[in-house]
Order: structure tokens, then C-alpha cells, then sequence
């Protein structure tokens, strides 16, 4: 698939589980009003908008803050702060570096981000900020020590993509869901265990007699499962999503740059590098261009190792991209 | 009563997307314009920078006077090109100019080894690669906006306002598309 072409798919993907998200999300919500809070006749949503709105206020707080704190505990440097201590050779790779950025920013038609530079030895790249007018890209020593101009005009095309695409926003409204299904899940565990599950099934039995009790007591069944299940799944979901948007900066970066060539080999440098990136916690993992938690994950290729990922396999990655630049994929 | 009440949800319906396909429009157009002049912002850095760059060479580089001329020459003609294919043709000659220049340096060591002219060929790179996204950028969006006004429905709202495709930016000369010949004799 050409580049065009794999960001349409992409693009796709990312609503087909963003849908299967919401709606994972109200079947635990409807479930927790039905079963749990005994709704009449009037239904409103109880249990689905207070999750959602505990869920948002934390994921609010990262939306806003988020950038200043993630920059924060990598230790990232202003680049004009590292130009000023540095050395001869090294400004010029510095003066390199905001070129380079510069140009993406010309490409993509979006305001300048701030650069930062990370002191670590590993070559990783990370992008960070709620929208265009607020974002920051940083960069470790190590990847600049590593790259070719190239090289580094691509990793660089993939985090302003990641901005372009306003992944940093999607991720925070995913980190609000997940949280807020994380609540209705406990809350409905915590009820059930308790024995407090009032409503629900007598009330309509009741009401309406036999027919429509055997259908509730099915919902509940999936409803229990999908509970007990909720953390895993929303998990699940978030992660799958986290390597969609992966793929799109990819394509979205090869489109900048004209170029996918250069960022598939750049790929390949960084992996054939990869140590952990240390100063990247765990929180922030999914900002970066590679893995930071140093999972060798390319080279497993196994499932499970797969669908907890945030960034999909290396080798897949670097295939995607030579396909692009109609190169041949090597075995 | 109901079916008037509904015909007027639809009309309003039909306005306010009427509206925002308008103002996607417009917003376009925009910043296809912007783009166009965003091109002419990196030339004339282009521009400034050149002088910078002879001078530089120019003590090391004496041999080659010939070339540093006629980099200065090419880069006077651009500045005083006027319309957009004698320009288009005029940054073409200065482009094969410095790329002339570029690989003379390369015989001379301690020029390559000086940290500024190292500093300032980057520069020109740089603004070379500038030009050239700034004409790629203008191309994806003169694009984008050409495909809103053609695509159904929004062909509709386009015509009817009078919006005007945009020519994308293109290489008139021929000589553009040739492979730039690199001349490393002494002169």
C-alpha cells in the first residue's frame, strides 16, 4: 500500500476500535445502571456519566499539564539551553537539529514546536503538547549521535505527525475511557461482592413476566463477564489503538518528508541500538518513536507480547515503510 | 403542523452545512495563498545568505573566482527576476551554481575542516530544503483545496461562490528537469 493509502486504512482502523471502545463502555455502563442502581422507567445513564466524568478529570489533568510533566522527569533540555553549553562540532549538530525541525514544520504547515534534547544514550525521540500550538519534541543525544540528516528528518516527520494527528489528544480521551470503565468495572465488583445488586431482574419480573426475564438474565451473564474482563479489555483496546496511531505517524512522516526510506533505515538503526530508555517512565511510553522499555519485542513477534505492546513490531513497521518506497522488503 | 416544523429543521440543517462547507472553503483558499507566499519568504533567504557564503570562500577558494562570479551573477538575476517562470528559471541557474561551488570546495581541505564554512554549507542546505518544502507544502494544499471544490457535494457550494482552482507549482523549463552537469576542472 502507498502512503496515502495507509493512512486511509489506518485512519479507519483507529475508528473501528475507538467504536468497539464506546461501545464496550455502554454495555458496562447500561449493565451497571440495570443491574446495579435498579433504574425505573426513566433510564438515565447514572453510573455511565459519573465514571466518565472521574475518568475525564484525571485525563484533563494530564491534557493540560501533561507536557510540562512528561518533559519534566526525562530531564529534557532546551535546545537553545544545549546550544549554549556546547561545544564547536556539537552546535552545529544542534543547529542541525532545529533545522531539521524547522523544515518539518514548513512541510506540515504547523507552527514551530520547542525541541528539547534528552541525555540519554539510546536513540529514542519522543513528541508531547495537546495541539500544534502547544507541542514539544524531544530528542535524545544518543539518536543524535546515531542518525544521518536523513535519518533524523525522519524521526523527526513521525513526532510531528503524532501532533499533526492529534494522537496526544486521542490517547488522553482513551486514557479517560480506560479509567472511566477501570471505575464502573471496580464499582461493579465491589456492589456484586457486597450481595447489594437491588432491582434489575425482580423488578422487571415482576412487571412483565416471563419472557423478559430470561433475556435479562442473559444480559447479566455477559454483563458479569464483560466486569470481571473490563480492565483486561480496555487495556486491550487502548493498546491496539496506541500502534494504529503508531503506523499512521509512519505513513503520515513518510508523507512529510517524500522519504520512507530514510525513516525505515533510521528504524533500523534505532533497533539494532536498543537498550532501554531509561529516563522515559512508563506513563509517557507510547510518545515514543521506539519502545523505551527496551521489550525486544521484533524479536519475539509473539502474541501476547504483540497485543500489550505500544508500538507495533520493528520488523512490521520497516516493512510497512519500504513498501511505501517500493523497495523489497528483506526477509 | 409536524411536516412544517419538519421541512424547517431540514432547511436549517441544509444552511448551517451550506455555512461550514463555505468557510472550509475559504479557509483554504487562505492558506493555499499562503503557501504560494511562503515560497517567495525562503528564496529570499536564500538570497541573503549567498553573499555570506562567497565571502567566506572567497580568501581560501581564489582560484576558483571565476566560479564565485558567476554564483554572485546568478544570484543577481534571481533577485531582479521578475514574473514567476523567469524566476522559476533564474533559481534553477543559481541552484546549479552553488551546486558548482559545492563541489569545488571539496578540493580544498582546510576549508573543509573550517567549522564555519561547515556551518554555513548546512545553512544552505537547510534553505535549499526549505524551498523545496515550502513548494511540496503548497502542492498538498493547493491539492486539498482543488479536491474540496471538485468533490460532491461541496462542488455545489464552490461553484456557486466562484471559487477558483488553484494551479499547483510546477517546473516550466525543460533544462529544470535535467540532470545538473558538475564541472570540476580548474578554471
Amino acid at each position: 500500500m502507498n502512503l496515502f493509502e495507509q493512512q486511509t486504512s489506518n485512519r479507519r482502523r483507529t475508528l473501528l476500535v475507538m467504536g468497539l471502545f464506546v461501545a464496550f463502555f455502554v454495555l458496562l455502563g447500561a449493565g451497571f445502571d440495570l443491574f446495579v442502581l435498579g433504574t425505573g422507567e426513566t433510564y438515565v445513564p447514572l453510573g455511565g456519566i459519573i465514571a466518565l466524568g472521574v475518568g475525564s478529570m484525571s485525563a484533563a489533568a494530564g491534557y493540560f499539564g501533561g507536557d510540562k510533566a512528561v518533559l519534566a522527569s526525562t530531564g529534557a533540555v532546551p535546545l537553545l539551553q544545549a546550544v549554549d553549553a556546547a561545544p564547536d562540532d556539537d552546535r552545529r549538530r544542534l543547529r542541525q537539529l532545529q533545522n531539521v525541525v524547522d523544515e518539518m514544520a514548513i512541510a506540515s504547515g504547523l507552527p514551530r514546536p520547542r525541541v528539547y534534547v534528552v541525555p540519554d544514550e539510546d536513540p529514542n525521540a519522543f513528541a508531547t503538547g495537546r495541539d500544534p500550538e502547544h507541542a514539544s519534541i524531544a530528542v535524545t543525544r544518543g539518536l543524535l549521535g546515531a542518525m544521518s540528516r536523513d535519518e533524523l528528518q525522519g524521526v523527526i516527520a513521525h513526532e510531528m505527525s503524532h501532533v499533526r494527528n492529534y494522537d496526544i489528544r486521542l490517547m488522553t480521551i482513551i486514557a479517560a475511557l480506560v479509567g472511566a470503565v477501570v471505575l464502573l468495572s471496580d464499582w461493579s465488583g465491589r456492589v456484586m461482592r457486597l450481595g447489594g445488586a437491588r432491582g434489575g431482574v425482580g423488578r422487571h419480573g415482576r412487571r412483565d413476566g416471563g419472557g423478559r426475564g430470561a433475556a435479562t438474565a442473559l444480559l447479566l451473564v455477559i454483563w458479569i463477564v464483560a466486569v470481571i474482563l473490563a480492565p483486561l479489555i480496555a487495556q486491550l483496546l487502548a493498546m491496539a489503538v496506541s500502534r494504529q496511531r503508531e503506523y499512521l505517524a509512519d505513513a503520515s512522516g513518510a508523507e512529510l518528508t517524500r522519504n520512507p526510506g530514510a525513516l525505515a533505515d533510521a528504524l533500523e538503526r534505532i533497533e539494532s541500538h536498543a537498550a532501554p530508555t531509561k529516563v522515559v517512565k512508563r506513563g509517557a511510553a507510547h510518545l515514543c518513536i521506539a519502545d523505551p522499555l527496551g521489550r525486544r519485542v521484533g524479536l519475539k513477534e509473539g502474541f501476547w507480547s504483540d497485543v500489550f505492546a505500544t508500538h507495533p513490531p520493528m520488523a512490521k513497521r520497516i516493512a510497512a515503510l519500504r513498501r511505501m518506497a517500493y523497495q523489497p522488503v528483506r526477509a | 403542523m409536524t411536516l412544517l416544523v419538519g421541512l424547517l429543521v431540514v432547511f436549517a440543517a441544509l444552511i448551517v452545512w451550506i455555512i461550514a462547507v463555505y468557510n472550509r472553503l475559504i479557509g483554504l483558499r487562505n492558506q493555499t495563498e499562503n503557501g504560494w507566499r511562503q515560497i517567495d519568504v525562503q528564496l529570499k533567504r536564500r538570497h541573503d545568505l549567498i553573499p555570506n557564503l562567497v565571502n567566506t570562500v572567497k580568501g581560501a577558494m581564489e582560484f576558483e573566482r571565476d566560479t564565485l562570479t558567476k554564483v554572485m551573477e546568478a544570484r543577481a538575476k534571481a533577485v531582479s527576476a521578475a514574473g514567476p517562470a523567469a524566476s522559476a528559471r533564474a533559481e534553477g541557474e543559481l541552484t546549479q551554481m552553488l551546486g558548482r561551488l559545492f563541489a569545488l570546495a571539496e578540493n580544498y581541505p582546510q576549508l573543509k575542516a573550517n567549522e564555519n564554512v561547515k556551518l554555513l554549507q548546512e545553512e544552505l542546505t537547510a534553505t535549499e530544503n526549505k524551498v523545496s518544502f515550502a513548494r511540496q507544502f503548497y502542492n498538498d494544499i493547493a491539492t486539498k483545496f482543488n479536491t474540496s471544490q471538485q468533490t460532491f457535494p461541496s462542488n455545489v457550494v464552490a461553484s456557486t461562490f466562484g471559487f477558483a482552482a488553484a494551479e499547483l507549482f510546477e517546473v516550466e523549463e525543460a533544462s529544470e528537469r535535467a540532470v545538473p552537469t558538475v564541472d570540476l576542472s580548474m578554471k
